[in-house]
């Protein structure tokens, strides 16, 4: 080191700029032609075994590397059709199912699709417990009776026995969930580890679900190739899939989690999708013309809610007061910008019985007006629990200053997603803005915990939103179970309309907006179309121009 | 968490050899309860959390009974410090617990992950010293002049602006707008299932496997968030560097080689620089450290599978195993670095070698 500085750094400034030639200007990057790259958020996934996983960017894998025996429809999303079901029929006293499968199906491995694997499918789905478990327990399947109440009667029959005559529409609805899917058990048996049963775990297998966290055995449209951990996922076609085929032979979702890095890779041509764009992002690639935008609503509402524990926040004034404290028309227009839209009620848009109205706008002099009638003229404080993440922490801040304008100063208190939930299930909150995602596509997911509270006390069983919230409610918690035994569907659909009326009118739940999920699409991209649930948007039908 | 090694000046033999022994076991003591405190702390600071971990395994809508299951498999229900001596009876044994993320055991995730942040602060930090050095001994030598201003400029803005900001400027220039460098992650998608990397720096790896093409994608990769690490490190190493070489010339050594004869270059790098090189290794090596430790922003933005986002992503998902693992690791660089810093001194200062 004798040089000169100036010599050096000479020398150096020479060699950056060498390099920086050498790097040229290579033409725009290209995804190859018969691959699909997404950027999506993908850290989320936590297993692929069908009857583990249960959050949404698993649910998008599941539903398009397994089959279920039925499948909503996508025309008309208050019914099913059959998927691996050519048909079914219910007995008069409503209590079995008996699905018929459709011949020759085979899984990706060749194995034939039997009713012998759906039946063992329910089983380790029971046994096993884990998160979505619960969707066919609520049909009355126990560890203890499984075997007897879901079971193949030929090679191609398969029964299901309910506790209670539901709906038919209900049960349907949930074997229409991603998570009930067959599964291929002579792939996955000899991968079972042996267990020993203990008081909470008594079998003495673990059905392969150690092995099927991050393997594959199922029959759908594409096959699941790798599943590394927040870095990407990597499907490929199914050429045994026993409808219309994939027609591009891989798809790889890259975990991405930057919206702008997602806008800049697709804007260059590096992905074909991006996932998870914010409103800013958004407009912009609606500016371009190389891209294109999809949207649809999904089935996730946002709400705020008042712990009733809380004795001015049970008051029913106050309840109806603040739903005339949100500045409905400002938050969808400057905050949700396309990915929400108002609605007041709490089903989501396009579930049987779904309302459409929004009866509430912002109308401070009214609100007033029921704060004074409640003995509070002059307003009041009060916390509200707000996760950092937009737009929720948006509109709690427009919900601060809007009841502000009636007196009543709400000091939020900002948290982690997974620290202000563990607050609100303990109910120490006052006031919660959040949201509910339906876990099937049938209205008694929002409605059970929405309307209902079986248990207001601190052991329950049943930790749903009402109870979250204290909010006791014992005739519409009848109702709402009565409505699960109703077999008219047209019936069925009115008493979730009046729930959602009661709800409205009385309810601590102030319903501000349904989530819409968007996509910037290439335009190279032919049939991709987000689906209304999680769970349906398919793969299948994209091309590549 | 400096720790040295350095003995005095010799002595008799024997008490040189007792000194050595309390020395070597001073250390061994010193690095003990580095860990411990380093484990306790992360551990308890972990479980006082307002935060529900088995939320963060089964999600908000399982059956109590499912969730009183899995608090009991994770030890939950037992009293603090009973859990603890579990998990130390368990790191003792090598098991740092499984991720309840990615499901995999915590040091498969870490073996996986560490190289990344390993590649990228290595490359960071080299970009960060051949440059920085260098800017710092002229910014001493002018110093007042306009050199001198530009120098200090360059440094704040390196270390003032916003990592993630400049992150996006320089992907909306470099990558956007003239495509000269790659991205995201670390390798375009169409090498990414064709490419086994051995070590896991892939840039190594390619190299190692003569896969010219791998390598010049993997480096166009790669150069921008290392520059922009480099940046950081840069403005923090040129900043030092300059108040050690001004130290340094204004010592009597300087002005009596002056007097000599010597050649200004001579005396700056060859005498100066020398001298400030010592504690100038601590601060490079801090500042790798730092860079080992993950820059959770700029992996980021792009989308770099490191460290850093990996606890982060844990930490934010309540999974205390992946948090207390990483901890643990990135514990153990700062002492690696801190021991070869105090090794380099010895060589680089002939006082602190034992006679």
């Amino acid at each position: 080191m004798t040089k000169h500085p100036r010599n050096e750094l000479l020398a150096l400034a020479a060699g950056v700029s060498l390099a920086v030639l050498m790097a040229g200007a290579p033409a725009l990057a290209t995804t190859p032609k018969d691959t699909l790259v997404e950027a999506f958020a993908i850290d989320d996934i936590i297993s692929l075994d069908p009857a583990e996983s249960f959050e949404l960017s698993a649910a998008e894998v599941i539903s398009n590397t397994y089959d279920q025996l039925v499948r909503l429809d996508l025309n008309d999303t208050t019914k099913v059709v059959g998927d691996l079901a050519e048909s079914w029929t219910v007995s008069p006293d409503g209590l079995t199912f008996t699905f018929k499968l459709k011949p020759g199906l085979v899984f990706a491995s060749g194995n034939p699709i039997t009713a012998e694997d759906m039946a063992w499918s329910f089983e380790r789905m029971v046994k096993l417990d884990k998160s979505p478990a619960f969707l066919i327990e609520q049909l009355g399947l126990t560890g203890d009776n499984v075997t007897e109440k879901a079971k193949a009667v030929d090679s191609t029959t398969f029964t299901l026995t309910l506790d209670k005559p539901y709906a038919p529409s209900f049960v349907l609805n949930v074997m229409a969930a991603s998570p009930v899917s067959a599964v291929d058990k002579k792939l996955v048996m000899p991968h079972a580890k042996a267990v020993t049963p203990t008081s909470d775990y008594k079998y003495d297998t673990d059905f392969g679900n150690g092995w099927l966290k991050t393997n594959y055995a199922g029959s759908g449209a594409f096959t699941l190739k790798i599943w590394k951990a927040n870095e990407a996922v990597v499907l490929e076609r199914n050429d045994k899939y026993f409808g219309a085929k994939a027609k591009l032979a891989r798809v790889i979702f890259r975990h991405m989690k930057e919206s702008a890095g997602q806008r800049l890779a697709l804007e260059a041509g590096d992905i074909d999708v991006a996932r998870n764009l914010e409103p800013g992002d958004l407009a912009a690639v609606t500016k371009n013309e190389a891209l294109v935008t999809d949207s649809a609503a999904k089935g996730t509402v946002y709400y705020i809610s008042l712990d009733q524990k809380n004795p001015i926040l049970a008051k029913p004034e106050v309840r109806e007061a603040f739903k005339y404290l949100v500045d409905y028309d400002a938050v969808g227009k400057q905050l949700l910008k396309g990915v929400g839209e108002i609605h007041q009620a709490f089903l989501p848009k396009g579930q049987l019985g779904a309302l459409d109205e929004n009866p509430f706008k912002l109308d401070v002099a009214k609100a007033k007006e029921l704060l004074a009638k409640a003995g509070l003229p002059d307003g009041f404080s009060v916390t509200m629990d707000v996760r950092s993440t937009q737009p929720v922490s948006g509109v709690a801040e427009s919900f601060q200053q809007t009841a502000a304008l009636a007196g009543v100063k709400i000091d939020i208190i900002p948290g982690d997603g997974k620290q202000v939930l563990t607050k609100y299930r303990a109910r120490k909150h006052d006031i919660y803005i959040g949201q509910w995602g339906s876990d099937y596509w049938d209205p008694n997911s929002n409605a059970q915990t929405f309307a209902s509270n079986p248990d207001n006390s601190d052991q329950t069983k049943s930790k749903t939103l009402a109870w979250r919230n204290a909010w006791d409610i014992p005739a519409l918690t009848a109702k709402t179970e009565a409505a699960l035994l109703e077999k008219d569907s047209a019936k069925r659909a009115q008493i979730y309309q009046d729930l959602q009326k009661s709800v409205m009118a009385e309810g601590p739940f102030i319903n501000v907006w349904q989530q819409i999920e968007v996509a910037g699409v290439s335009a190279k991209l032919k049939g991709f179309k987000l689906g209304p649930t999680f769970d349906s948007n398919f793969l299948a039908p994209i091309s590549k121009d | 968490m400096t720790m040295t090694l350095t003995s005095g000046r010799a002595g008799f033999l024997p008490a040189r050899t007792m000194r050595r022994i309390r020395g070597v076991a001073g250390f061994l003591t010193a690095i003990v309860t580095t860990y411990l405190g380093l484990l306790a702390v992360t551990f308890f600071i972990g479980r006082v959390v307002p935060v529900d971990p088995v939320l963060a395994i089964l999600g908000d809508r399982a059956s109590p009974a499912a969730m009183a299951r899995v608090r009991e498999e994770l030890g939950l229900n037992l009293p603090l410090w009973q859990q603890f001596f579990i998990y130390l009876r368990q790191v003792l044994a090598g098991d740092l617990g499984t991720s309840v993320l990615t499901t995999n055991p915590v040091t498969t995730d870490i073996v996986h992950v560490f190289p990344a942040t390993l590649e990228l602060a290595t490359f960071g930090t080299l970009i960060g010293t051949i440059l920085g050095v260098p800017l710092g001994v002229l910014a001493a030598v002018k110093r007042g002049s306009l050199v001198d201003q530009g120098i200090r400029l360059v440094g704040l803005a390196g270390y003032s602006i916003p990592i993630f900001w400049l992150a996006l400027l320089g992907l909306l220039l470099f990558y956007a707008k003239l495509s000269w460098v790659a991205f995201p992650g670390r390798i375009d998608i169409v090498y990414e299932y064709d490419f086994t990397p051995i070590t896991g720096l892939f840039l190594l790896d390619a190299l190692l496997q003569g896969k010219w093409d791998v390598a010049w994608d993997v480096f166009r990769h790669i150069v921008l968030p290392a520059s922009l690490l480099g940046y950081f490190s840069l403005a923090y190493i040129s900043r030092m560097t300059r108040s050690f070489m001004l130290n340094e010339l204004g010592q009597e050594y300087v002005v009596a080689a002056r007097a000599k004869g010597l050649s200004e270059p001579r005396i700056i790098w060859r005498h100066a620089l020398r001298n400030a090189a010592v504690p100038l290794v601590t601060v490079i090596a801090l500042s790798y450290a730092g860079l080992l430790e993950g820059s959770v922003l700029t992996e980021t933005v792009f989308s770099w599978p490191g460290i850093g986002l990996y606890i982060t992503n844990s930490l934010q998902n309540a999974d205390m195993n992946g948090v207390l693992g990483g901890t643990l690791v990135i514990g153990s660089v700062f002492i690696a670095l801190n021991l070869m810093s105090d090794l380099l001194y010895r060589t680089l200062d002939p006082r602190t070698r034992a006679k």
